[in-house]
């Protein structure tokens, strides 16, 4: 709380105020009178709201501790005094001394005062510091307005928006509850409110706003209030409409990420070494359980730093699957080159392994991997549209692997040895290729980026032993979908999947979905049959 | 590849060699004789308890991989004769039981629970009426025709567009893997009209004749036989042909097969679509020994398992895959009851060393010793 003395206006608290502004000046800034205490604690129900929302108003830090103890419902009375519970012990609600607490009982709490406390809650939110916190009470406190209008709550959104209190928001939060206001105004009896409150919700594209408007609507008998509600219902559905667009291209974009991490390293080995790898699911799963003892470790020993676990999670993750992918490539694949379809069925092989590997280590069931707090929640973009943080940074990294394969590929000596034996094998060894070290390299590298997209669906998904077996064929198509030889071609392949996936979702469901895109994909190879993107030339 | 004499030569257009040599007819009449005559006398007229009584569980989990050897003669048909591996046979499969399937879904009649002429998923889910891809369900000569129809057909479309973008190799095997997932998905939906994932079951009789009798059983598993067999004289009798002769041409140097003025898509065409209708065949065979057919048949996973029976028992020989389809299902019926936490690792091992040791399989084993054998005794 910022300790500035504000001067209250409330006419009829207005001897209560006084004495409190005196308080205020002096040191005890947050004091909270033994009366105040005792009022919000025992007494009848209505002197206990109206004691808890001039309490909540007020600047008494104190009182904020007992509001938000009594919603917890740590609060209990011996004698006159008011306790709190606080770490196992207790301590007076007034002067923060540590007391016995032997033979207090606690306060009694009723459906009514629940919500009027809830309410209270995002209104001392309300003018928390911290604007994040702010603008989440707000939003609060206009849902509920919307799902459950409350006079007592309208009087209070009203107050807190008036000069005293409205400075101390910030601008995001006073948006919110400006709407929340327009919500209560928009049944005023004044007409000119009832219309500015129709232009504010225009703004506001949410489905349960419009619902209200449209009630609005049919009752209302002033032209000009029709006319804006009117307008307002439109501006809403149109905003609505290009919410949902931009959440479909977003789901679709979002799971082309996922597919693009998935299928990256699919292309690579198939580029270079014309196998397809059926174990590369398996190598995403790996990449997923590491990401789970690294989490798993982090909570054990370094629960201090572990929000940032998963930056650990990635070179581990990396390393697990590229040394997995290197056995493999050294151990079988090696053996098989020429014999692709084989290749096919021994990788096929391997994979069952590694699934039943992990299976009797770590168990059937799904292992849990908590997300950080930093990838929890979302932002809204346009009101009524949050995306996920989680998608978001998925996003992104899928951006940053993609970019950093790219430099791996186009800028090191290594990435033009793979580029070179990827289209000419017999050339490339001819110039001294080293092609069987390039193999083993590439082949780690690929599932590597495998590993890392295990990383990327623990946050996302379930963990268990057959995570990477609905990933790997979708994975196929991409690579089938793109061509080798280009990793634009995936990039490409992998969002345009994606994205047309999430739209034939919208309308037909997921499963015809699926059905129509691998129908879309047949029917694509018969007129490009190496792939949207092949390399053109000889060697293609 | 071998080299092609003068006399090779005059070999394509003379007629073939006879089917089977000396041996080869004796081995296939005994064959036909322990599948009609033995095995049913063994387990319907020696007492139980004697020695040489085959019990029930027996005969069934014989008769259910007589149908799995279908499978892998097929795959055997297409892979190693065509070199073309199929990762979607197990959605021929699955489409020969479901024609099977509705069959015996009718014949329930009204004794299902809900005691209504509708089959009991569909009563559950409120329709009044069959859908209009039931209406021959009702007669088994047209479900007979559909188990080689519906199968054939949908191979025959899918194969007819992939070979003529000339789709080959893994790309090909990766395709028939996303065919059968996708089919998958489709028949988990209620709304298709096949059960959902439930699928069908509690099947009642066939032909009118109670399903769960012992005699029944014997009759499911010696027809089962007696089409395996006569699957593999169509398989010998094609690949003695002139088509059988173009078919491995293909499969050892497609283009030089084209420049000698042959159109590889209707060889391969037409040996998929035979495969896939043999695939169906064993499906439809399958269901009514097992009492279920469910969306599950059509897991990517399961086809694969039928490759690997091609492969374990070598892909080009005839007998090889279904030599395999016993191994690897006798062992998985072994293991997966005493083992069961070791089966994956067992059939993930065979897969591996299978591919990396014994590219010709058991048969091509099988061969070697005996040259072997033979160059020792000479």
């Amino acid at each position: 709380m910022s300790g500035t003395p504000t001067p209250f206006a409330f006419r009829k608290h207005i001897g209560w105020c006084l004495l409190l502004l005196g308080a205020l000046w002096s040191a005890a800034a947050h004091a909270l009178s033994p009366e105040d205490a005792w009022a919000l604690a025992e007494g009848d129900t209505a002197t206990r709201i109206e004691a808890l929302h001039r309490l909540a108003l007020s600047d008494s830090q104190r009182a904020h501790d007992l509001i938000r103890a009594l919603a917890r419902e740590a609060v209990q009375v011996q004698g006159q005094q008011v306790l709190i519970a606080d770490h196992g012990r207790w301590i007076d609600a007034t002067t923060g001394a540590a007391v016995d607490g032997a033979g207090a009982s606690a306060v009694m709490l009723n459906n009514r005062l629940r919500n009027a406390l809830e309410q209270s809650l995002a209104l001392l939110d309300l003018f928390d510091p911290d604007p994040m916190r702010q603008q989440a009470a707000a939003q609060r406190l206009r849902e509920s307005q919307l799902t459950r209008p409350d006079p007592v709550l309208a009087a209070q959104i009203e107050r807190a928006l008036s000069p005293p209190y409205g400075q101390r928001l910030a601008a995001p939060a006073r948006l919110v509850l400006e709407q929340a206001q327009a919500v209560v105004r928009l049944g005023s009896s004044d007409a000119p409110q009832r219309l500015a409150a129709a232009q504010v919700l225009a703004e506001l594209g949410q489905p349960l706003v419009r619902n209200r408007l449209a009630e609005q609507l049919e009752r209302e008998s002033d032209p000009a209030v029709q006319q804006a509600l009117r307008t307002a219902v439109a501006a809403i559905d149109r905003s609505l409409a290009l919410a949902e667009v931009v959440r479909q291209v977003f789901a679709g974009i979002s799971l082309g990420s996922i597919l693009l991490l998935v299928a990256l390293g699919l292309a690579i080995t198939y580029g270079l070494l014309g196998v397809i790898n059926m174990a590369h699911g398996e190598l995403i799963m790996i990449g997923a359980y590491a990401t789970f003892v690294v989490h798993a470790l982090f909570q054990q020993f370094l629960p201090g730093w572990f929000e940032w676990y998963l930056l650990a999670a990635l070179p581990i993750a990396f390393m697990a699957s590229a040394l997995v992918g290197a056995l493999m490539e050294r151990g079988v694949i090696r053996w098989l080159y020429g014999r692709p379809l084989e290749t096919l069925l021994a990788t096929w092989g391997i994979s069952l392994i590694l699934i039943q590997l992990v299976r009797s280590t770590f168990g059937a069931q799904n292992v849990a991997v908590v997300s950080p707090q930093w990838m929890s929640g979302g932002v809204e973009v346009m009101s009524g549209l949050t995306l996920p943080w989680n998608r978001i940074f998925i996003i992104a990294f899928a951006a940053a692997v993609v970019i950093g394969v790219a430099l791996f590929i186009g800028r090191t000596r290594m990435g033009l040895f793979v580029r070179g034996v990827t289209q000419n094998r017999p050339m490339a060894a001819c110039m001294g290729v080293n092609t069987a070290r390039v193999d083993t390299l590439a082949f780690a590298f690929g599932s590597g980026i495998a590993g890392l997209a295990g990383v990327a669906v623990s946050q996302i998904g379930n963990v268990a032993p057959d995570l990477g077996q609905q990933y790997i064929i979708d994975s196929f198509m991409v690579v089938v979908l793109g061509g080798v030889g280009q990793l634009a071609g995936t990039v490409y392949a992998a969002m345009g999947l994606g994205v047309v996936n999430k739209f034939i979702e919208g309308w037909a469901g997921a499963v015809l979905a699926k059905i129509a895109v691998l129908v879309l994909i047949i029917l694509i190879i018969q007129k490009r049959p190496q792939g949207l993107f092949a390399l053109k030339g000889r060697s293609a | 590849m071998t080299d092609i004499t003068r006399s090779d030569l005059y070999s394509l257009t003379v007629p073939s060699k006879p089917l089977f040599g000396r041996a080869g007819w004796s081995a296939f009449l005994s064959a036909a004789l322990v599948v009609c005559v033995v095995v049913p006398v063994l387990n319907l007229w020696v007492p139980e308890g004697h020695a040489l009584h085959m019990s029930d569980f027996m005969v069934g989990l014989l008769g259910k991989i007589l149908t799995y050897a279908i499978c892998a003669l097929a795959i055997g048909m297409i892979w190693g004769q065509a070199g073309i591996l199929s990762l979607g046979h197990g959605l021929f499969f699955a489409l020969g039981g479901y024609v099977m399937g509705m069959y015996l879904m009718r014949q329930i009649g009204a004794d299902g629970v809900y005691g209504s002429a509708l089959p009991d998923f569909m009563v559950f889910l409120g329709w009044t009426e069959l859908p209009w891809f039931w209406a021959l369900s009702h007669s088994f000569v047209a479900t007979l025709l559909l188990v080689v129809l519906v199968p054939g057909g949908l191979a025959f479309l899918f194969g007819y567009l992939a070979f003529r973008s000339r789709i080959t190799g893994v790309y090909f095997s990766i395709i028939t893997q996303a065919l059968t997932l996708a089919a998958m998905l489709l028949f988990f939906r209620n709304e298709t009209g096949f059960g959902g994932n439930n699928g069908f079951t509690d099947f009642r009789r066939i032909l009118g004749f109670p399903l769960a009798s012992e005699e029944m059983r014997v009759i499911l598993f010696a027809v089962s036989g007696i089409t395996l067999l006569g699957f593999v004289l169509l398989a010998r009798w094609l690949l003695l042909s002139k088509f059988g002769r173009v078919l491995h041409a293909i499969r050892d140097a497609e283009s030089r097969v084209m420049f000698c003025g042959y159109n590889p898509l209707h060889y391969k065409l037409s040996i998929w679509v035979i495969s896939a209708a043999m695939c169906g065949v064993a499906g439809a065979l399958y269901v009514p020994q097992v009492g279920i057919i469910n969306p599950s048949e059509m897991s990517p996973a399961n086809s694969i398992e039928m490759a690997v029976w091609a492969a374990v028992g070598g892909r080009t020989s005839l007998i090889g895959p279904i030599v395999g389809a016993f191994v690897v299902n006798g062992a998985k019926s072994v293991l997966t009851v005493s083992f069961p936490e070791f089966w994956l690792f067992f059939l993930g091992a065979l897969f591996i060393v299978v591919t990396l040791f014994m590219p010709n399989g058991l048969a091509g084993l099988a061969k070697q010793t005996w040259n072997r054998f033979r160059g020792v005794r000479t």
